[in-house]
């Protein structure tokens, strides 16, 4: 049990949180259509990461965290320019600055040799949830995640009608005096916010598919948006610790001599969730005719 | 001065006009979308907005709104527009948003009392009622707790008027109330509409179905980028106009069905 609590609990409330934090500002991405957004987010944080550790020599949790956020702002404003300049769809868009960044990042990886500080290409795609143990003290990833998807939490539930309103509607809100092109930044900075300290936790795999599976699995079960929010954290959650268990114990039950990487199976978890929920709601459709 | 309900009232005075618009214009990448148009809509008038598609009708609307930048003078009951934000419900194309948003009927209804319920203001049984009775108006309250997308397209387009009915605005300005919805709807909007026009609130809807302008509204703005006429139905709404507008196409068209395309100066 004292092993439980040491080794495995840590983790997978680390698993939980970051996904909490990436469902919250992922519903509305969903809404807006900007779910692309999580993928670029996620993915620019490696660029910020490498060059706040090249620049300050720190491999400190904070100094690389205000270097992917640095990173995920730049490439907003990067990812807005290019729509307006080169006339792209945003989808499109971001595609083209993430995975340049991204790529930006690996090149200064590799070059520099970086990767003395526990920095690498596997690292950054499943992060490294199985080493954030309980050490004489807690992982300093669970103070932190807990402390971001408490203020994300407490953001949303302030901008809640306004949120909701330019979502649907922005033209609309516009006209009803509500601040739409601010609430469009602060989604942004939320979801930056959410995938770099999900990244730091649990690498950029498992950040993208919380920012996106749960939300996109409870639209297709439920109605009203509260309704969906909850499910949605319901599904985080839920695939977050099934996830883990099975990445460390699925293999032992059928006798194989290993254990999977818990952030790849968490991924895995969730999409499987994202297929059975088209399943019922295509199954509800057809019995509503 | 009462309405003689044929749209006659003349444009007098300066605090009669609910809506003055002075040389709008707005350009995007060097092709004219609004060249310089100008109307006045009077207070407790009914006005079309029609004109062959692409004549900027929607963005004249939007520009009105300050949704696009565009330049020129828009007074808003004798002030700026932005001043009287309060008083003026928008009511967009139904295309506009997303039907299968997960929000009930009475949420969105509820959206236009946002100005009413603060910026962040939260929902009371006061405004609910409100709201259901905005909703009774259009004929939808049995509706209420439906998810929008399961309506169809009149009833969304029922529910955005509604919408529009909470804010409990004077100048209501709709992008094409009538596309797309069943009779029923659209007789339901115009009475709703026409009620409104009586009570004293000003109309402008862009309209594009030239056999109900005469029946729907009093007044008719003309427009092609700019104005072409506008005034009062039985005196702007003629043939020598509407080929001014539409092009001669239209005259092969007497039902106005026909003749959409502007056959003058193709867009650069």
């Amino acid at each position: 049990m004292d092993e439980f609590l040491l080794f495995s609990l840590p983790p997978m409330m680390i698993a939980s949180l970051a996904a909490i934090a990436c469902v919250l500002p992922g519903n509305f991405l969903l809404l807006s259509r900007r779910a692309m957004l999580g993928d670029a987010m996620s993915h620019v944080v490696l660029p910020g990461i490498v060059a706040a550790f090249l620049l300050t020599g720190s491999g400190s949790g904070v100094v690389m965290g205000a270097g992917a956020l640095v990173a995920a702002g730049l490439s907003a404003l990067l990812i807005e320019w290019v729509t307006r300049r080169a006339q792209l769809e945003p989808g499109a868009a971001m595609a083209v600055v993430f995975t340049t960044m991204f790529a930006l990042g690996v090149v200064l990886l590799e070059t520099t040799g970086t990767s003395g500080v526990h920095l690498d290409v596997e690292h950054a795609l499943y992060g490294n949830l199985e080493s954030l143990i309980w050490l004489g003290a807690p992982p300093p990833e669970l103070l932190r995640l807990s402390l971001i998807a408490a203020v994300l939490a407490f953001a949303l539930r302030l901008v809640w009608r306004p949120l909701v309103l330019a979502t649907f509607d922005p033209v609309f809100a516009q006209t009803q005096g509500i601040p739409v092109a601010w609430l469009r930044a602060g989604l942004t900075a939320a979801t930056a916010l959410a995938a770099v300290a999900a990244f730091q936790a649990v690498g950029s795999i498992l950040t993208i598919a919380m920012l996106i599976c749960p939300a996109a699995s409870a639209r297709l079960l439920t109605r009203t948006l509260p309704a969906q929010l909850a499910a949605s954290l319901g599904f985080a959650v839920a695939s977050a610790l099934c996830g883990y268990i099975l990445a460390g114990y699925a293999p032992l039950w059928v006798g194989l001599p290993f254990t999977l990487s818990a952030s790849g199976m968490i991924a895995t978890v969730s999409g499987l969730m994202l297929a059975g929920s088209a399943l019922i709601a295509s199954h509800r459709a057809r019995a509503a005719l | 001065m009462a309405d003689d309900g044929a749209g006659n009232r003349p444009v007098q005075a300066k605090d009669q006009t609910a809506l003055m618009v002075q040389g709008l214009t707005l350009r995007y990448n060097d092709v004219l979308a609004l060249d310089g148009a100008s109307a006045q809509f009077p207070i407790g008038s009914m006005t079309a907005i029609i004109g062959p598609n692409g004549a900027g009708k929607s963005t004249f609307l939007k520009s009105v709104l300050g949704l696009v930048a565009a330049e020129g003078t828009v007074l808003a009951f004798d002030g700026p527009v932005a001043q009287a934000m309060a008083r003026i419900a928008y009511v967009p194309q139904r295309a506009a948003v997303d039907w299968s948003f997960p929000v009930r009927v009475i949420d969105v209804v509820l959206m236009g009392c946002y100005r009413k319920t603060g910026l962040l203001g939260r929902i009371d049984r006061r405004m609910t009622a409100h709201a259901m009775a905005a909703l009774a108006r259009v004929g939808m309250q049995d509706f209420a707790r439906r998810q929008i997308g399961a309506l169809s397209g009149g009833q969304q387009q029922r529910v955005f008027l509604a919408r529009a009915l909470a804010q409990g605005a004077d100048l209501f300005l709709l992008d094409e109330p009538f596309a797309g919805v069943d009779a029923a709807t659209e007789a339901a909007i115009i009475s709703v509409l026409k009620s409104l026009r009586n009570d004293g609130a000003t109309i402008v809807a862009v309209h594009h179905d030239l056999t109900t302008v005469a029946a729907y509204f009093d007044r008719v703005l003309l427009m092609n980028r700019r104005t072409v006429a506008e005034g009062p139905v039985a005196a702007t709404f003629t043939r020598a106009a509407l080929a001014q507008a539409y092009g001669p196409a239209l005259m092969l068209d007497p039902t106005g069905k026909l003749g959409e395309e502007p056959s003058e100066r193709p867009a650069a």
